[in-house]
């Protein structure tokens, strides 16, 4: 047996400006055991609430992670919606769903651009970016903030997108969709690409279920596991199905992100074309009161929204499970056995947000 | 057949504009719903404080002896909370961003003396 030793990996390290720290024992070139701390930028946003009156508090809760920004606000709402048996207008649900697809679309891109960018193909990284600016665009016009919208409140939405804007952006999502087909090539077919992907970091089906993996982590080696099944927002109008492939590996997660782009640009086309006219937010009347758990599937996978009501405009409890959390050990077992040279994108794989993590 | 194909995206990528916005020459164009900063119209403000209350990063102080209102522009979130709550809508989302700095700047706003009584 090879002598083992133990490096440090993080909180800055190559991959992702995310303070993450790793301890890797490695014999020879090959991770044995990894060993994940976290705790370095926890900002104690869940006591907050006693503090924030809760409709105030979507502010906050947006700013839990620049990327899912959206999700985030929309996951916290429901959960006080639910508490206070909130009945959201139809429009509202859907333009909800738009949004929160659009979210997803860019951060998949995001994510992508980065893992071409963690095998060192940084012209692929740049154009990833370049596609997401259009997104970025989208947003800015609909609602008033590149990264953070502020559009989702208790009881509904503040802004309303008009017909002609909608169709808009269904023209501009078509025309993108060319530009991520061109991009999806690359990712699918390059000789480097694969090689760099192909069965590296497998994750097989029965431990992704033991681990707990959540979105497209689980998706990828198998499981049929999403949220948007459970019947919020648009979803039950939408024909949905969630995207699945089999093998486990790095190039099957990228596989699965890339094709949920394409699933989202079509929900958002098919959502648009079913929009309900009518009113965008519900009167709120009253304090919550009891409690209520929300679960949304944000682009990284499942999260968790509890609230607990106090009769007052404060609330008295409130946690935030981000799907990080969870895929956290399923990137433990990931690296076991890979080479040095692949952990900082296996890291990558699991779309690690570790501000979301802690909060 | 490969040199053909780079030797088409080469020609091209030379004479296609840049993707990104060529900055400062072309200056940024702001949309309609952008928020930048906000701007107080202070004519119109009754000091109420209900800014200040639900600001959620309690950016803005509204002292009524004194009769200012003041923001912590590196603490303004721009979220527009409290355009929101405003009673008499005299607090304005500009599209602007504000410039960068490298101190924390408060900038305070004095009621008109000619309109008080209000």
């Amino acid at each position: 047996m090879s002598k083992r030793t133990v490096i440090p990996f993080g909180p800055q390290h190559p991959v992702l400006p995310e303070p993450v720290h790793l301890d890797l024992v490695i014999e020879d070139e090959k991770v044995v055991e990894a060993v994940p701390s976290i705790g370095f930028v926890h900002r104690g946003l869940e006591k907050l609430v006693e503090k924030r009156e809760f409709p105030e508090m979507v502010y906050v809760i947006e700013r839990i992670c620049g990327i899912c920004s959206f999700g985030h606000g929309w996951g916290y709402c429901r959960s006080v919606e639910g508490n206070m048996s909130i009945e959201i207008p139809d429009r509202a649900q859907f333009l909800r769903t738009i949004w929160h697809e659009l979210s997803r679309i860019h951060s998949h891109l995001m994510w992508l651009g980065l893992l071409a960018d963690a095998f060192g193909f940084e012209s692929l990284f740049m154009h990833c970016w370049r596609v997401r600016e259009t997104i970025l665009d989208i947003f800015e016009e609909t609602t008033g903030g590149r990264v953070i919208f502020s559009v989702c409140k208790v009881g509904g939405v503040r802004r309303d997108i008009d017909g002609e804007e909608l169709k808009r952006i269904v023209d501009i999502l078509a025309k993108l969709k060319d530009e991520i087909k061109k991009l999806a090539d690359v990712f699918f077919d390059d000789y480097s690409v694969r090689n760099r992907l192909c069965g590296v970091g497998y994750l097989s089906k029965e431990d992704a279920k033991e681990l707990c993996a959540v979105g497209p982590m689980a998706r990828a080696s198998g499981i049929r596991q999403d949220m948007r099944l459970d019947g919020h927002g648009a979803y039950p109008y939408l024909d949905f199905e969630p995207v699945l492939e089999e093998g486990g590996d790095s190039y099957a997660r990228c596989k699965v992100r890339i094709r949920e782009v394409f699933q989202s640009i079509e929900l958002i086309a098919k959502a648009v074309k079913r929009i309900p006219v009518g009113e965008i937010s519900a009167p709120v009347k009253g304090n919550p009161s009891g409690e209520f758990i929300a679960r949304m599937e944000q682009p990284r996978g499942e999260a968790y929204y509890y609230s607990k009501g106090s009769g007052s405009k404060f609330l008295a409890r409130m946690r935030v499970r981000t799907p990080t959390n969870m895929n956290i050990p399923a990137m433990v077992k990931t690296l076991q056995g890979c080479d040095l040279a692949d952990v900082p994108m296996l890291i990558l794989t699991i779309d690690p947000c570790i501000s979301c993590t802690e909060r | 057949m490969a040199s053909f194909k780079i030797g088409k995206v080469i020609i091209r990528n030379l004479f296609r504009k840049p993707a990104t916005l060529m900055y400062p020459a072309v200056p940024r164009k702001w949309r309609e719903l952008t928020r930048g900063h906000i701007e107080v119209r202070m004519e119109a403000c009754i000091l109420c404080g209900i800014c200040a209350k639900k600001c959620p990063t309690g950016a803005i102080t509204v002292d009524r002896g004194a009769k200012t209102w003041a923001i912590e522009r590196m603490q303004c979130v721009q979220c527009s909370c409290c355009v929101e709550y405003c009673p008499k809508k005299c607090l304005i989302n500009r599209n602007e961003y504000t410039a960068p700095e490298t101190r924390k700047i408060r900038e305070s706003f004095e009621k008109p003396a000619e309109l008080d009584g209000i």
